[in-house]
């Protein structure tokens, strides 16, 4: 083979889109540094109801609990013992939860798992802006919780709830299966004590 | 008149069922027909060889579980055998054959996830895959047994693993391995005659044999071309040597020889695993290693034949206690750099089934 | 097992090939000069009784006064393995040529090392940032990496 001296053809590269992301993921590292509280204040919340009020909200939340759908979101290693939990060993279906749908718009549930990289946090945020209220999100693992391991990187996001609201967090590195049923289980309270009809400030 | 088309720009986004984790594709698409695309990577990248400098040597075993998150057992492993390279430590036999089993383990666990996973690509949405999950379910429940873990292990340490196997595990093993062939051959009743898959699988993705040693591919998608390397054999480590095992290959380099070695390691790993047991010697588990480890200064390539390919670490030691260097060979990001070849001028259900074959995961990819 | 060729005869057949281009050598390592890497690269490739058509890593280390590219090249139908490896001193603008042509496996470490490190690759099609996102300021594996 002979020395080429003609210059390689460029290959198929979008440069532009390339440098769109990028401005996007400077924006979103710039606007979230400080960490965003969690929606927990409408729990302490007092509201006038009446009785029919109080069992129609009664209703409404067991039918919401009884089938929260997931968005599909596995980011890294977590993702893997979410799969076992949706297998035939830990079920996740006697919860009403096997649907898990890959369209956010779908979905009243997100789950995150693995390590969120500034990279792919204008993703996330879209995924999370796609979903229709009453929508809630569980931070599983600990890269979710704080960073985990990798909190020191240059690249590495200090925790979900810096760039999305988190309801439930579930530690561990991974959380077993079992761990994860229990955080949907308190994720069930939470919804069963929701008031749909009195005065609240929205999440 | 002819009619006026045009190609548009489709992106196979980082959330998306198909791609096995956090992986972009932008294709430009004439219709089903691919003409170009475009790989995005770094959406898990977290800067594992720089954290990785302020860390000591031990403690950077850590790391390595979650690079190939479903194959942990072989990280450590090959973590273990550079670092001992360049201290110049010496493992103790009993711990060289404990680290066999669990990496053999290992293989198979992760073949089971592979070969799931292109099933679930094709469109057989979810049974093969449930299947094997059960058999995943009860590999996990051995290494639970051995060190508490179910997906990220630690378990092996620089000169010998951290604990020794108790005495239940054995006879669980033995138990295990007996019933596995009955349970592949189920498999192989389900799939191998499957017209759907063969119609799917055959003369789908075909990578040649020069292409593939340019491209530096390792692991069985080197295998399936007609390369017969495996590092087990070409530079053994461990006691791979005292092994009789065989190295399937393919003679095409299609989707489905790629499917074809998986499933023959999957036996060779059996075979393997009997023969470990059988000559498991007494002894112990962990070599004197001075509890803050000062390698000399200088360089070292330890590798190993991990499920995806080979899995090598580089490191370079000044004397300190932290490494100077280290730097991961990643056999997914390698095993990847064919994929714009083989993709344009195919549809694209065709495309997720090769990408699908070529059985990537993301922290390695990444790191 | 895999043979570590012995760096001084591989050395006296680069002189005979491309006089005056290794710098040093020791255990189954050469040093050549940068502006031969692309020659030699074709030469070992192409010579019968060497014939290393398997590139197995290329990666780069900051020694804080000069980069360090570190070449593994293996042949499969041997089985001998050699290390080659350059210096570059310039820590403003470092560049090479690189070595795509004659293995492809090169193409995405080539852009992980231009990403992590900054050192440009002449003759690469496609040199753009791999992991982290343009825009991003520095070059994080250097040593003198602020965050």
């Amino acid at each position: 083979m002979e020395l080429n001296n003609q210059p390689q053809p460029d290959v198929y590269s979008e440069k532009d889109l390339d440098r769109t992301e990028g401005e996007g993921i400077d924006f979103v590292k710039q606007q979230h540094q400080v960490q965003i509280e969690d929606p927990d204040s409408w729990q302490n919340e007092e509201g006038q109801q009446n009785f029919m009020l109080a069992s129609a909200d009664a209703l409404i939340n067991w039918a919401r609990a009884s089938s929260v759908w997931p968005v599909n979101a596995g980011l890294a290693c977590c993702a893997f013992e979410m799969i076992s939990t949706a297998s035939s060993r830990f079920d996740i279906s006697r919860f009403g939860m096997e649907i898990f749908r890959p369209s956010p718009r779908q979905a009243d549930l997100l789950i995150v798992n693995g390590t969120l990289t500034w990279k792919m946090a204008p993703q996330l945020k879209r995924i999370y802006d796609q979903m229709a209220e009453p929508k809630y999100v569980i931070a599983m693992g600990s890269c979710a919780i704080s960073g985990g391991l990798f909190r020191n990187s240059y690249a590495v996001v200090p925790g979900v709830n810096t760039v999305i609201p988190v309801d439930v967090y579930i530690p561990g590195c991974p959380p077993r299966p079992e761990a994860l049923l229990y955080g949907i289980q308190m994720l069930h309270k939470k919804i069963k004590k929701q008031k749909n009809f009195a005065k609240r400030k929205t999440a | 008149m002819a009619l006026k088309t045009e190609t548009f720009l489709v992106n196979a986004g980082p959330q998306h069922p198909s791609t096995h984790g956090v992986f972009r594709m932008r294709f430009i698409l004439d219709g089903e027909v691919i003409q170009d695309m475009e790989p995005v990577f770094g959406y898990l990248h977290r800067g594992i060889e720089k954290l990785s400098e302020g860390l000591t040597y031990s403690q950077d075993m850590v790391f390595t579980d979650r690079l190939d998150y479903l194959a942990s057992m072989t990280n450590n492993q090959a973590y273990a055998v550079a670092v001992e390279k360049l201290a110049g430590i010496q493992v103790p036999e009993r711990a060289e054959y404990i680290r066999v089993i669990m990496a053999e383990l290992m293989r198979i666990s992760s073949h089971l996830m592979g070969v799931g996973f292109l099933t679930n690509d094709i469109g057989a949405f979810l049974t093969p895959l449930l299947y094997m999950y059960r058999e995943r379910e009860k590999i996990l429940d051995l290494f639970d047994m051995v060190c508490g873990q179910r997906l990220t292990y630690n378990y092996m340490r620089i000169g010998g693993v951290s604990q020794d196997i108790p005495e239940e595990f054995i006879p669980a093993l033995k138990k295990f391995i007996d019933t596995l062939p009955k349970f592949i051959e189920e498999y192989e009743q389900l799939l191998a005659t499957n017209e759907i898959l063969l119609v799917r699988t055959k003369n789908v993705g075909i990578l040649t044999k020069e292409a593939a040693i340019n491209y530096s591919t390792a692991g069985p998608v080197l295998r399936a071309s007609g390369v017969k390397w495996d590092i087990r054999t070409a530079d053994p480590y461990s006691v791979y040597s005292r092994f009789n095992f065989e190295i399937p290959t393919g003679t095409k380099g299609d989707v489905y020889d790629r499917y074809r070695v998986k499933i023959e390691e999957m036996n060779q790993s059996i075979e393997i695993i009997k023969q470990a047991m059988a000559q498991l010697p007494q002894g112990d588990i962990m070599a004197k290693v001075p509890k803050v480890l000062r390698p000399p200064k200088g360089e070292a390539y330890g590798h190993i034949e991990g499920p995806k390919g080979e899995l090598g670490f580089y490191l370079v030691s000044d004397g300190a206690t932290k490494p100077y260097r280290l730097h991961i060979r990643p056999p997914s990001l390698l095993n990847l750099s064919p994929l714009r070849e083989l993709v344009i001028g195919v549809k694209i259900a065709d495309a997720m089934a090769i990408f699908g074959s070529i059985d990537i995961c993301m922290g390695e990819v990444d790191r | 097992m895999t043979l570590e060729l012995q760096a001084a005869e591989i050395v006296t057949k680069l002189e005979a090939a491309l006089p005056g281009s290794t710098v040093e050598s020791s255990g189954n390592t050469v040093v050549i000069k940068d502006e031969f890497v692309l020659k030699a690269a074709i030469y070992l490739k192409n010579t019968a009784g060497l014939d290393f058509n398997y590139l197995n890593f290329l990666t780069a280390t900051d020694y804080t006064t000069y980069f360090e590219l570190v070449y593994d090249l293996v042949s499969l139908e041997h089985n001998h393995k050699l290390v080659l490896k350059t210096r570059l001193t310039n820590r403003e603008k470092p560049e090479l040529a690189s070595v795509f042509s004659v293995w492809k496996g090169a193409d995405f470490q080539e852009r992980e090392i231009y990403d992590l490190f900054g050192i440009s690759f002449n003759g690469h099609p496609n040199l753009k940032r791999i992991f982290l996102w343009e825009g991003f300021q520095g070059y994080p594996l250097r040593k003198d990496f602020k965050q």
